[in-house]
């Protein structure tokens, strides 16, 4: 089945799309993680897409890559909308940020980093926003122990 | 309190708790510390359907140090743990604290690395709502119990807390 939005991504950049998928309109690329800025700014100047709807993550343990980014675009001029998704390896957790195009991906990220650990490169303030100053690990992980607490206070027994 | 210190449980003393305590448990004012979907139902015992103001209690006060009864009335979270224990440290003696709904009670099914397993870890607790959330009908029931335990209460109780 061809897709505009995934011909299109794929001609202009060949090397970094990995994989494409298509399902009633439900249009996704699994593109490389270093070019996850070019080609959403390629979305965004080019084709349109103003507005990041979603940026989240998935922990695929003991899959290596391990994580995978994802990133859901909408257009609100032409109704279009794509996922991107990123794997990500766990030694090298670090992906641009994509703050420089959508500031709404500020908080996106944040959250991402909290509960993944995955590093955003040139975020303007990469801190906990879910979790407490002190809290330790990253609780979407799924290595995460599931019983393991972390209280902030003393807890009566 | 003179007399009740050297005399102990007294007629005059019974009598005494009597009166205060009537005046107790007829006019609470409650500090709502609301965090989650048991406020709605928190709000329908407030509304004209059942009235909560029957009780002597339709008085919240948004501010702890106005309030005699704390109720929790929804999920408390780690982040949050520091925040009600200061609210409750706020309020004047006497106090009393109720949970609401299952989460302030025991977490609930949200037994996770965020969430407080109950919120008396945190504080003491006088009456707990079980539900999720709990029907209006439970909650003026346990208003009514907790008016029963303010009745029992003697005022050289909480006179060293």
């Amino acid at each position: 089945m061809t897709s505009y939005l995934l011909d299109t991504l794929k001609s202009r950049f060949p090397e970094a799309v990995l994989e494409t998928h298509a399902f009633r309109g439900d249009e996704t690329a699994l593109i490389k993680k270093e070019a996850l800025l070019q080609a959403a700014a390629f979305l965004r100047q080019e084709l349109g897409f103003d507005m990041l709807m979603d940026l989240t993550a998935a922990d695929y343990l003991p899959r290596e890559p391990r994580f995978e980014l994802v990133c859901h675009f909408y257009s609100t001029t032409h109704n279009y909308r794509l996922r991107l998704k990123c794997p990500v390896e766990a030694h090298d957790a670090a992906v641009d940020s994509l703050t420089p195009l959508w500031a709404g991906a500020n908080w996106f990220e944040r959250e991402v980093y909290d509960m993944f650990g995955i590093k955003f490169n040139g975020h303007p303030d990469l801190r906990r926003i879910l979790m407490y100053d002190g809290f330790e690990g990253h609780p979407l992980r799924k290595d995460y122990p599931l019983k393991k607490r972390q209280p902030r206070m003393l807890h009566k027994d | 309190m003179g007399l009740e210190t050297a005399l102990g449980h007294s007629f005059l003393t019974t009598r005494l708790d009597e009166a205060v305590n009537w005046g107790r448990k007829y006019s609470f004012f409650q500090y709502p510390f609301v965090t989650a979907c048991c406020g709605m139902e928190y709000m329908s015992t407030f509304a004209s359907t059942y009235d909560i103001s029957r009780f002597g209690a339709e008085y919240p006060r948004f501010s702890p140090r106005q309030a005699d009864v704390l109720f929790v009335v929804g999920t408390v979270n780690e982040k949050l743990a520091p925040v009600l224990k200061r609210v409750y440290d706020q309020m004047c003696e006497p106090k009393w604290v109720v949970s609401f709904g299952v989460c302030a009670t025991s977490g609930g099914f949200y037994d996770n690395y965020a969430t407080v397993q109950g919120i008396d870890k945190i504080i003491p607790v006088d009456i707990y709502i079980p539900g999720c959330p709990p029907r209006p009908e439970a909650v003026l029931d346990a208003l009514i119990k907790l008016q029963e335990k303010v009745g029992r209460e003697s005022v050289l109780d909480r006179k060293y807390r």
